[in-house]
């Protein structure tokens, strides 16, 4: 009998809880030109470029009110929420700030070595040479989007945008068919969702037009999609990736990309990742592990597999002396392009960046082309809002702009490139480099991808593996959730939609799935399922899971697997500074 | 004179925290090759007796001013007047409350540097040097004085007393007249107990229960304990959370941050969430079932056994041995 | 009634802070936020204001801080200020508690208020109590830990937490009263409010402007500094005892107590 999470949805009807009319009594509503929701590398793009659109036409910026740009952002302030690798490919800042000398961007340059390595093991690297094509990194910049997301935020609020830090959007306000902004979140509830004693409620933002920029597992984005039916038939998958950040005392002088151990790439395990390795400057370093979350072993945690990383000889060398300064975690979308919304935009409403799925899984590349979205939306949106009062009630301009762009040119060259390592690592290998030498022509055809709840689980014993913890070089979660600068108070209101009576199975997937450890297995149901079993644990018997929800960093894996991440009280959650 | 030290007396005592600094600004002047006196602050009840058993921690002589108790501005007035009339180089407190009033006053009034929770003072170079903990306890700093005279306010309890053996204290009384601003604050109702808030932030001992206690009824153990060391009982997130004790007593990154001279840290695995509160105390006492259990890299004391067999014993132990 | 409420912008809590090994102060470039504390005194005032007992003209924010605190001062002004007062100049960098409180106290001058409230403290541990610094620059009464607060026939009734107690204190107006993070819940600011702060009206003041004597602040009007920073010292390693005879156990640790006059 097979367990897989899809079998235990999580208690959750998205269009009909997050989306509706606004409620706010009409001179209660806040009204503002065009809100973006997300202050992301996409959100904040476009909103930049919103601001200099409107700076060549006065009228337009007239009729936009006070408020012609707000930004929602949930973290405390934009670049709270912002984690990836990163190695930026330059053409959106480019295209951005085009006066501007690269040397004052918030980056760390161009790296001008690469190298990409084979681990077959904890102690051996059999380096890959030429650099298979997707991890050339020529001529792209390493980027800390935490950074980066800071430093846009400035720009952007210099050129007059709102920046809402601290600020959930919760509900999509639709009426008549047209989205006409966005419902903030509830502040000061407790526990069980009662209103404290400084409870303050949201308000209906209302705008012309409402951009989607979330990111990873965008809430709205996922109401939005079932909303207006904009969903691919082929379901999204998604990537775990968990990193850290170093101060280390040699620099390293390379871009590093690892595959292969500590991941087990077979068909049993299902384990398709790799790890990278960016230098940050002369004395920091951004490593991390990725792996896909179809992966079939339920005590398997890239957290803790990550750590296991940093023990080979060729990770060890590279931090030995230095000191985590940084932690991080978060999903990234990898179905590429047959996953991707069909159609990004409905009637006052766009979607860009990692919300529509706009990485390129083997390359690892999203934040350009999230910030060319944006770009696009700013101009899609403006093309239209001067073509009348009721000219964003048709944004397929944005479509089409995205359509004829470098976004979708590159994410359809590898459209079928994911797919083939659910059968393993040699024969995926094998099938993806025809793709790449024949730019993604061969073997062509459309294959489907899968979605990652409906992967069995079995209870193997990869956790005998993970190194003891020490405290300096490896890490526990718990020390991982300090060093993101999470502080949520402990009586805020759960956010995770989720079964809590599942079988161990699923119950021991999550808790090692989730690198925050917001859920846990007690030890008497522990127990239990060991008597069960005769000694050894049941799958089958069902236990209660325990559930932290303020250590939640909000990664999004949950919502891959059977649970739904809903946005926490806005300024909740990890507050990145360097990831 | 060297050192001039503030004595906080209640109820007819004063307090430990008093004595300790009264003690280690006598200590402390030795060592600068000068002398300490302290100034006491109040009504009636500080008879020539009660004043005269300062001198047992060292210092010769106290100025007594008639004042009300309990406010510190008067007492700025008093200090300043005794410092200028008298030529100390530093003003010495016990912490608490009035402790850094007073401090904070003189600093302005004298136009003096400030130390505040100083954990530790030596003499150096015919100086005193203020140590400093910051950042959650990860650092020291030493602290300098620029020019005369220097403030240094402990943190609560930091100096122990120290009874040096010498006879009763001279006392000087001094005539103080109030700024007018002295006198705008009135004394309605002093040092009211209000029993069952404890501040654990206050306690000297605190036996804090995790959730190796295993269910609510586990904090029993934790409160004979308590009683038995003269503590109170604090808690960690994970079961403040699961409702088996109240907020208030929690200790950690979202609760309270607490430094007590001994902490028993009960079933509690030493997260770092939970590190962060407590990390300061003095002593802290492990124990814990687990000997992996992050806790035992940074107690003093680590117990590796189950706590419903030791908590008993070593409660009615201690209460053996207090009498 | 004009109330100003003193805010300072600290380092965020979360986030890893460390010293600055050139100036061997706090490094302040990272993330940072309004003192939590001060949350506290700006829900004070507005309290105030509500409650009725008098009426309240103005709430106005002031802080000493660098250029670049804005952010800090509109979290203020979205709690409930109505408008804020920003000190500023390279110059007061490097000041000590003995400068800043001086450099505050002449700002607080320049707007007169009837009542200065403030936070018990700042979230970065470098002061306690900076409102009694300030009381006796402005020859105003001055409490601290105050965690009631009410204005009674024109005085305020306080009751205060002292490491012995609680006193009950009644004060005349002007003062300055320094608030516990047990006076209340601060309330969360409405999105309007937030949007709304960026409008309301900033003063910058620069020394010149308030009346403070150059050589008594920064670096230079410091009567404190910084002579080193050191690792605390060395913690001995921990001992650890294996529980097996129940009784011999707890014996050793009864001793060990009393070794360290932990049973007195």
């Amino acid at each position: 009998m097979s367990t897989a999470p899809i079998e235990f949805p999580p208690p959750v009807d998205s269009a009909k809880e997050f989306v509706g009319a606004p409620t706010d009594p009409e001179d209660e509503r806040i009204e503002v030109g065009v809100v973006i929701v997300g202050g992301g590398p996409a959100g904040l793009a476009c909103a930049i470029r919103l601001t200099q659109l409107l700076a060549e036409d006065e009228a337009l910026m007239e009729s936009l009110g006070e408020v012609p740009v707000a930004v929602v952002e949930k973290g405390k302030g934009p670049g709270s929420h912002l984690l990836s690798g990163a190695m930026m490919n330059p053409s959106a800042m480019r295209k951005l700030f085009p006066g501007l000398d690269e040397s004052e961007w918030p980056t760390y340059g161009p790296v001008p070595r690469d190298a990409v390595y084979l681990l077959p093991n904890s102690k051996r690297a059999i380096p890959l040479k030429p650099t298979p094509p997707p991890f050339r990194n020529h001529g792209n910049h390493v980027t800390s989007v935490a950074q980066l997301g800071r430093w846009l935020s400035d720009q952007a609020e210099e050129g007059g945008v709102y920046i809402l830090g601290e600020t959930a959007a919760t509900k999509l306000l639709v009426e008549d068919g047209q989205v006409v902004g966005v419902r903030s979140g509830d502040k000061g509830r407790g526990r069980d969702g009662q209103e404290l004693s400084n409870f303050e409620p949201g308000s209906d933002l209302i705008a012309k037009a409402t951009v989607l920029a979330e990111g990873t597992q965008g809430h709205l984005t996922g109401a939005a999609i079932r909303h207006f039916d904009l969903g691919s038939e082929d379901p999204q998958q998604w990537e775990l990736g968990v990193k850290e950040v170093w101060e280390v005392e040699k620099p390293l002088d390379r871009v590093i990309h690892t595959m292969a151990w500590p991941l087990r790439y077979g068909a049993k395990y299902q384990e398709f990742g790799g790890s990278f390795i960016y230098p940050m400057g002369e004395d920091r370093v951004s490593m991390g592990l990725v792996c896909g979350l179809d992966y079939r072993d339920a005590t398997f945690s890239v957290h803790d597999a990550l750590q296991e990383l940093k023990t080979h000889p060729l990770v060890a060398e590279i931090i030995e002396g230095g000191k985590r300064i940084g932690w991080g975690a978060k999903t990234i979308p990898s179905g590429g392009y047959w996953a991707q919304p069909r159609r990004m935009w409905a009637p006052g409403l766009v979607i860009a960046g990692d919300g529509a799925g706009m990485v390129n899984i083997p390359t690892l590349k999203g934040v350009h082309y999230a910030m060319h979205a944006g770009m696009f939306a700013a101009e899609a949106i403006v093309e239209r809002l001067k073509a009348g009062e009721t000219g964003v009630a048709d944004l397929s301009s944005y479509q089409a702009k995205v359509d004829n762009s470098e976004i979708e040119k590159d994410i359809r060259r590898s459209r079928n490139m994911r797919q083939p390592f659910s059968k393993g690592f040699l024969v995926g290998g094998a099938i993806a480099n025809m793709m790449e030498i024949s730019g993604g022509r061969f073997p062509g055809g459309r294959w489907k991808t899968h979605d990652d709840a409906t992967i069995d689980v079995f209870i193997g014993d990869r956790d005998k593996d993970y190194p003891k913890p020490d405290g300096k070089t490896t890490f526990d979660k718990l020390s991982s959730v300090f060093a993101s600068g999470n502080a949520t108070r402990d009586d805020a209101p759960n956010h995770i939609r989720i079964q809590e009576r599942v079988p161990l199975e699923i119950a021991l997937m999550w808790q090692n799935m989730c690198p925050a450890a917001v859920y846990e297995v007690p030890e008497d149901e522990l127990e239990a399922a060991r008597a069960d079993g005769n000694g050894k644990l049941d799958g089958k018997h069902e236990v209660k899971l325990q559930i932290t929800p303020s250590n939640c960093v909000q990664c999004g894996a949950i919502t891959a697997k059977g649970g739904r991440l809903t946005p926490p009280e806005g300024g909740d959650g990890p507050n990145y500074q360097v990831t | 004179m060297s050192i001039l030290v503030y004595a906080l007396h209640y109820e007819g005592e004063f307090n430990k925290n008093s004595l300790g600094a009264v003690s280690e600004g006598a200590k402390l002047a030795k060592e600068l090759g000068g002398d300490a006196a302290a100034v006491v602050v109040g009504g009636d009840d500080l008879t020539d007796e009660l004043c005269g058993t300062l001198g047992k921690y060292g210092v010769a002589k106290v100025y007594r001013v008639k004042g009300p108790e309990g406010l510190a501005q008067p007492v700025v007035d008093a200090m300043a007047k005794v410092i200028s009339d008298n030529g100390f180089k530093y003003a010495l407190f016990g912490g608490g409350l009035l402790g850094f009033e007073i401090g904070a006053g003189l600093t302005a009034r004298l136009d003096a540097g400030v130390t505040m929770e100083v954990t530790a003072v030596r003499a150096q170079d015919g100086k005193l040097v203020a140590e400093r903990p910051i950042l959650q306890d990860s650092q020291v700093v030493d602290v300098g004085y620029v020019g005369e005279p220097g403030i240094i306010i402990g943190r609560l309890n930091a100096f122990d007393a120290v009874e040096s053996g010498d006879g009763a204290a001279a006392v000087e009384d001094v005539d103080v007249a109030f700024e007018d601003h002295s006198t705008k604050a009135t004394m309605v109702q002093r040092g009211e107990q209000r029993g069952a808030d404890v501040n654990i932030e206050d306690a000297d001992v605190l036996v804090a229960g995790g959730r190796g206690l295993g269910n609510a009824e586990g904090f029993e153990l934790c409160e004979s304990l308590a009683d038995a060391l003269g503590g109170a009982v604090a808690a960690t997130r994970a079961v403040v959370d699961a409702g088996w004790y109240p907020y208030a007593a929690q200790i950690g990154q979202t609760g309270k941050t607490v430094a007590p001279k001994l902490y028993v840290a009960a079933g509690i695995s030493g997260a770092i969430q939970h590190k962060v509160g407590m990390q300061s105390s003095e002593n802290i006492v492990a124990i814990n079932k687990d000997p992996n259990a992050p806790i035992f890299e940074f107690s003093d004391l680590g117990i590796v056994g189950d706590l419903n067999k030791i908590m008993p014993k070593l409660t009615e132990a201690v209460k053996a041995k207090k009498g | 009634m004009k109330i100003c409420v003193l805010v300072k912008e600290v380092p965020d809590a979360a986030v890893e802070k460390r010293m600055d090994p050139a100036s061997k102060r706090l490094d302040r470039s990272g993330e940072t936020t309004l003192n939590q504390f001060d949350t506290h005194a700006i829900e004070a005032a507005m309290q105030i204001r509500e409650g009725g007992a008098v009426d309240v003209d103005e709430i106005v924010a002031v802080t000493m801080a660098p250029s670049e605190a804005g952010r800090t001062l509109n979290k203020a002004v979205a709690l409930g200020a109505d408008r804020s007062v920003h000190l500023t100049d390279d110059a007061l960098a490097g000041s000590d508690v003995c400068a800043t409180g001086y450099a505050l106290a002449r700002v607080l001058e320049s707007e007169a208020p009837d009542l200065v409230l403030l936070g018990q403290q700042s979230a970065d541990g470098e002061c306690y109590t900076i409102g009694a610094v300030v009381a006796d620059h402005l020859k105003m009464p001055s409490l601290t830990q105050v965690i009631k607060l009410d204005v009674e026939d024109g005085k305020l009734r306080c009751e205060r937490q002292a490491e012995y107690g609680y006193d009950t204190v009644s004060v005349e107006l002007p003062a300055v009263i320094s608030v516990g993070d047990a006076i209340n819940e601060p309330r969360y600011p409405s999105l309007k409010a937030i949007m709304g702060a960026k409008k309301k009206p900033r003063d910058v003041k620069s020394p010149g402007d308030v009346g403070i004597e150059p050589g008594r602040v920064g670096q230079e009007g410091s009567r404190t500094e910084v002579l080193a920073v050191n690792a605390p010292p060395e913690k001995a390693a921990g001992e650890i005892i294996e529980d097996e005879d129940t009784n011999e156990t707890v014996e050793r640790i009864v001793a060990w107590l009393e070794e360290r006059k932990l049973l007195a």
